[in-house]
């Protein structure tokens, strides 16, 4: 089922530079087909938008990235692991294991259109829990982590609200603190100002841009066609479960090749 | 005096309300510890009970079912009645006295508490489902996005959630228990119903003792409503939401109004 490419021998040899290596992902949910053959790489900091229409497929192949989909078929390697496989002792590939796939998600960020974040806790726990859980940081430790964390993105100052007492901006920018405080590899954002007003979108924007400026690889679900031309690397535009198009900001937006693409674009520039 | 002529001994009435004897005050001693400890247990096997029925194994679901279903299908006279003699009397097991640290526990207590416990957490368990489905599956999702295991996420994220959920249920089935004590007299538990019978029959004033017992039934039930308030608005706050400041009193009072004027009753 799972194909050895030839990507993973060459990973153990050394830095490829790719982070995401998707390779030929199929995904049914019972007799729907969501995803046909989805194949991408992702070098490091790069960053991909992926747009299309709802039902296209985006948001299913953003979560077979980190496993929170299983694919039917297909690979996905990140940052040279196979995500959710492993090599037994006698060298096979074998089903990884709730805790090895935990591993394997924990130097990948992702954050939800809904923010998800956990209402009983702070800002500052939300962000504290997985370094102290997962990384096994000191309580010390992950206080200081966190605290940069929300500085970075700009709410220090509200470190000890609840999410219940923030606005929709700003939980979503604590969101995005939690998964940076884990040090991830990648950040995975599905449809992230999706639910926001649009008073308060511009804010978490300018936060993703910032990362990708220091350089963060990211693969981002969006409808915000201005900020991907202006922050993607690439765009891919998804369709009835496949990618129909992949280019430059410039070749995707000014002059999309696919009709599918050109027909979508009229309706959302 | 209409009452004289009902033969009700007032001062009797006055003196075992303001005044109950060491028995009296023993019986409703052993209510309150073993509803308490009683429920504890319950919610610590619900819990398990709970987590065993989302097991991805087929059979565990299948034993906590079979689990709930026994102890919720059964009325807990018949359990305690097993429990305590039908044991015995099959040589299975026989409840002894044991005493602990200088305190004797009685065997029926023994007996009472841990039927009581079983039978409750049958409830509990699926209260506890609810509060467990309760909880958004983002929370779950957004917990092992950070690289928690699906246990850990459990743990830390899912179940502390639920709790919110659990409680105003769990209350109505506390104050529910508390008066279901009454039925552990079968088995010969000194609980305030049995302890009430022998003063009602040594006394013949039964109208005037179980008027006694019915208030101090109502109190406890009282008092636990007071906790139960006070346990919501606390986890309320954990949650950063904060209730409308309002006096104990009218808190309690909205206890007490149609239901359809509060939450729970409410439709849009």
């Amino acid at each position: 089922m799972v194909s050895s490419s030839s990507f993973e021998a060459s990973s153990t040899g050394g830095d490829t530079g790719l982070i995401v290596h998707a390779h030929d992902i199929h995904k049914s949910f019972g007799s729907l087909e969501v995803l046909k053959g989805v194949s991408l790489d992702v070098v490091r900091g790069e960053v991909v938008v992926l747009i299309g229409p709802s039902g296209s497929g985006k948001t299913t192949f953003l979560r077979c990235i980190n496993h929170f989909e299983k694919p039917d078929s297909g690979a996905v390697h990140v940052n040279g692991h196979l995500i959710g496989s492993k090599l037994d002792r006698t060298g096979q590939r074998t089903e990884a294991s709730a805790r090895d796939v935990a591993t394997q998600r924990a130097e990948i960020g992702f954050v939800f259109q809904h923010f998800n974040l956990f209402p009983n806790r702070t800002a500052l726990e939300n962000v504290m829990l997985g370094p102290i859980k997962v990384q096994k940081l000191s309580k010390e430790q992950a206080r200081t982590l966190a605290m940069e964390q929300l500085e970075k993105v700009g709410l220090g100052n509200k470190a000890d609200r609840y999410p219940a007492q923030l606005s929709g901006g700003q939980k979503q920018r604590v969101a995005i603190a939690r998964s940076l405080a884990m040090n991830p590899a990648l950040m995975l954002f599905d449809e992230p100002t999706s639910a926001l007003d649009p008073e308060v979108i511009g804010e978490v924007l300018m936060v993703i841009r910032d990362l990708a400026n220091e350089g963060m690889t990211m693969v981002i679900v969006s409808h915000e066609i201005g900020f991907a031309r202006e922050v993607a690397d690439r765009v891919a535009m998804f369709d009835d479960g496949q990618i129909v198009e992949i280019g430059t900001p410039q070749q995707l937006f000014d002059t999309p090749s696919q009709a599918r693409t050109k027909s979508f674009l009229s309706k959302v520039l | 005096m209409l009452i004289s002529t009902l033969q009700f001994d007032t001062s009797f009435f006055w003196h075992e309300l303001f005044g109950p004897s060491n028995a009296f005050l023993g019986g409703l001693w052993r209510t309150v510890y073993i509803s308490v400890i009683a429920q504890v247990l319950a919610v610590v096997i619900g819990l398990v009970v709970a987590l065993a029925r989302r097991s991805t194994l087929r059979i565990i679901r299948g034993v906590a079912g079979a689990y709930v279903w026994v102890l919720r299908g059964t009325p807990l006279l018949v359990q305690l009645v097993i429990v305590y003699d039908g044991l015995a009397a099959t040589d299975i097991y026989r409840f002894q006295d044991v005493t602990v640290l200088g305190v004797t526990i009685l065997a029926s207590v023994q007996a009472a508490i841990l039927t009581l416990a079983l039978n409750e957490s049958a409830y509990m368990s699926e209260i506890i489902r609810a509060g467990l489905a309760a909880v958004d599956v983002g929370q779950n999702e957004a917990a092992l996005s950070v690289g928690m295991t699906p246990t850990q996420a459990m743990r830390y994220v899912v179940v502390p959630q639920a709790m919110r959920f659990v409680i105003p249920p769990l209350g109505n089935d506390f104050n529910a228990m508390m008066k279901s004590t009454s039925v552990l007299s079968v088995i010969g538990v000194p609980e305030l119903f049995l302890i009430t019978q022998e003063i009602s029959s040594s006394t013949f004033h039964t109208f005037e003792i179980f008027m006694d017992a019915a208030l101090y039934y109502l109190a406890l039930t009282t008092i636990w409503a007071f906790i139960q308030t006070w346990l919501e608005a606390r986890v309320d706050r954990s949650w950063g939401i904060e209730r409308a400041q309002r006096s104990w009193w009218a808190s309690i009072r909205e206890r007490f109004q149609d239901p359809k004027t509060l939450g729970i009753g409410r439709r849009a």
